[in-house]
């Protein structure tokens, strides 16, 4: 009796088992995968628009949303059918070294620098980046960096080399890098009350700004490029091309930049569509 | 998660207010919650179930059987216990990558994936515990084995079968270390929303968001379901017990 009432949960659990993974296994619908940035699903805008895509193609997007310098590297290993990621010089080489098949650019925005309210470096209204920088590290005020190799953390080093500031030097002290996402780093930041730079888009949905806020922008050397390409199916022959190149089309035809256009958080347009016809 | 509330409080306010939100959760039952409830089930039950077939067998084998180097397979086993689940994450990936050995089976960012990652974190832990429990029981039968000339997949089949009861934590320590962590699914399942996310790596996403106090009430719902399966593990094994002693 015993016996059987064991062999009989046994097997319900064997059962169960088997019915959990079996769905995990087989997979048909129709798919691509996209290796993409934390500020584009952070932000919510691929949320928003992606259902868009999938009603009109059928296809899903699956979103790996890492940092750029991953992104850029798992697409590399084609674990991955497009790449949407903002770092063009790395996007290009990318190409160029024959892992993606064209870049076009799609839409843009900003990044702004952050600090505590209080601003003890004093940089708050200043539109000229590398001097808010220079500032800072004159001042020793605590700067959270991602420190993680992203699209932000490549824009954030270049503008340092402007200032003319050897963070190398600085890191540990109060240059520190968290080696994290941008929203890891925005947590850090509010912490310990540190500067940083973000993406704006990110910045703006981001829900625990503390007492931080924006403090530097509007410097032209702040513009943030985002690019998608195409893995290139030569290199790796299970990138999904047609539906790839699909999506591809879309987001840099008319409908996906009208929906890259309409999406807001708090009334703010996140991202300012700019693919052009002939790309690059 | 569908749910939204004004936008800026304090980390004391957050605190208080995840409690709310996390019974609000619980009580509307939110159904993108739900999705990713059931998947960490399904992902963790799967890979705990993995890793006892092919744990109690070695755990048992280590128990009763005598060789050289055994010693030294206990040592290894209790070390992976220890294995950081981002090690495993970034192994697995590297294994199912397009760019790896396992590529063609198209699995990564699937929860088969996800499945394969927890079940390498907890077989040894699965393997180490099985050999402590059985070590001890066999101490106590090896004269009565010895006796009866047991051979010894009968004996290591009469272990696990009266130390049922001891395996049941080994199991549920298992579970508790696989539905816990978020290193080794993040990495391969890639927290795809609605293919991959899990309470885990939800929970990493809203924290990156600033969202602290949604980000704790998904904690405590995590808390409560683990809750739930340990309860109903220990119900099953205490009627059990009654049954086998009436």
């Amino acid at each position: 009796m015993l016996t059987r009432f064991f062999s009989a949960s046994a097997a319900a659990v064997l059962a169960l088992g088997v019915v959990a993974t079996a769905p995990a296994l087989a997979d048909d619908d129709r798919f691509i995968i996209v290796q993409s940035t934390t500020s584009t699903q952070n932000s919510g805008l691929l949320d928003a628009i992606l259902p868009q895509f999938k009603d009109k193609s059928g296809i899903e997007v699956r979103v790996v949303a890492v940092g750029t310098g991953q992104a850029l590297k798992n697409a590399r290993n084609g674990d991955g059918d497009v790449l949407l990621v903002h770092a063009k010089p790395a996007e290009e080489k990318f190409v160029a070294d024959g892992f993606g098949v064209k870049r076009s650019d799609v839409m843009y925005n900003d990044f702004v620098i952050i600090g505590p309210k209080s601003d003890p470096a004093g940089i708050k209204g200043l539109s000229d980046a590398p001097l808010a920088l220079r500032k800072i590290a004159d001042s020793k005020a605590p700067f959270a960096s991602r420190g993680d190799d992203s699209g932000t953390h490549k824009k954030e080093r270049a503008l340092w080399k402007m200032a003319e500031v050897d963070i190398g030097e600085a890191s540990g002290s109060w240059y520190r890098e968290t080696g994290s996402g941008m929203g890891a780093t925005l947590n850090a930041a509010a912490g310990m009350g540190a500067y940083t730079m973000s993406d704006r888009a990110t910045w703006i949905a981001f829900k625990n700004k503390g007492e931080l806020a924006i403090l530097t922008e509007g410097d032209d050397r702040l513009f943030n490029q985002y690019g998608v390409i195409l893995v290139n199916p030569e290199k790796h022959a299970a990138v999904k091309k047609d539906d790839g190149q699909a999506f591809i089309d879309w987001l840099i035809g008319a409908e996906g930049q009208k929906a890259i256009a309409a999406y807001q958080v708090d009334g703010q347009q996140l991202f300012f569509p700019n693919a052009t016809k002939e790309t690059n | 998660m569908g749910i939204h509330f004004r936008k800026s409080r304090g980390i004391m306010q957050d605190f208080a207010h995840s409690f709310s939100l996390a019974f609000q959760l619980l009580w509307r039952f939110d159904p993108a919650l739900g999705e990713i409830v059931f998947l960490s089930l399904r992902v963790t039950f799967a890979a705990v179930l993995i890793a006892c077939v092919i744990g109690l067998p070695i755990g048992a084998a280590l128990a009763i059987l005598r060789f050289p180097g055994r010693g030294l397979f206990v040592v290894l086993f209790n070390t992976l216990m220890g294995l950081p689940p981002v090690v495993v994450g970034l192994l697995v990936y590297m294994l199912l990558s397009n760019a790896g050995p396992l590529g063609v089976l198209q699995l990564l960012y699937t929860p088969g994936a996800m499945i394969i990652a927890q079940a390498v974190l907890v077989t040894p832990i699965i393997v180490a515990l099985t050999q402590q429990v059985l070590s001890d029981l066999n101490a106590e039968y090896a004269d009565t084995f010895r006796s009866m000339v047991v051979p010894w997949h009968k004996a290591a089949v009469t272990l696990l079968w009266d130390a049922r009861y001891a395996l049941l934590t080994v199991v549920l320590a298992g579970f508790g270390r696989a539905i816990a962590e978020v290193g080794a699914v993040i990495i391969v399942g890639g927290n795809i929303n609605h293919v991959t996310r899990v309470m885990t790596t939800a929970i990493a996403l809203e924290t990156s968001k600033g969202d602290l106090a949604l980000a704790l009430a998904l904690g405590l719902v995590l808390l409560m379901i683990a809750l739930a399966v340990n309860a109903a593990v220990m119900a099953v094994r205490a009627s059990a017990r009654r049954m086998a002693y009436a």
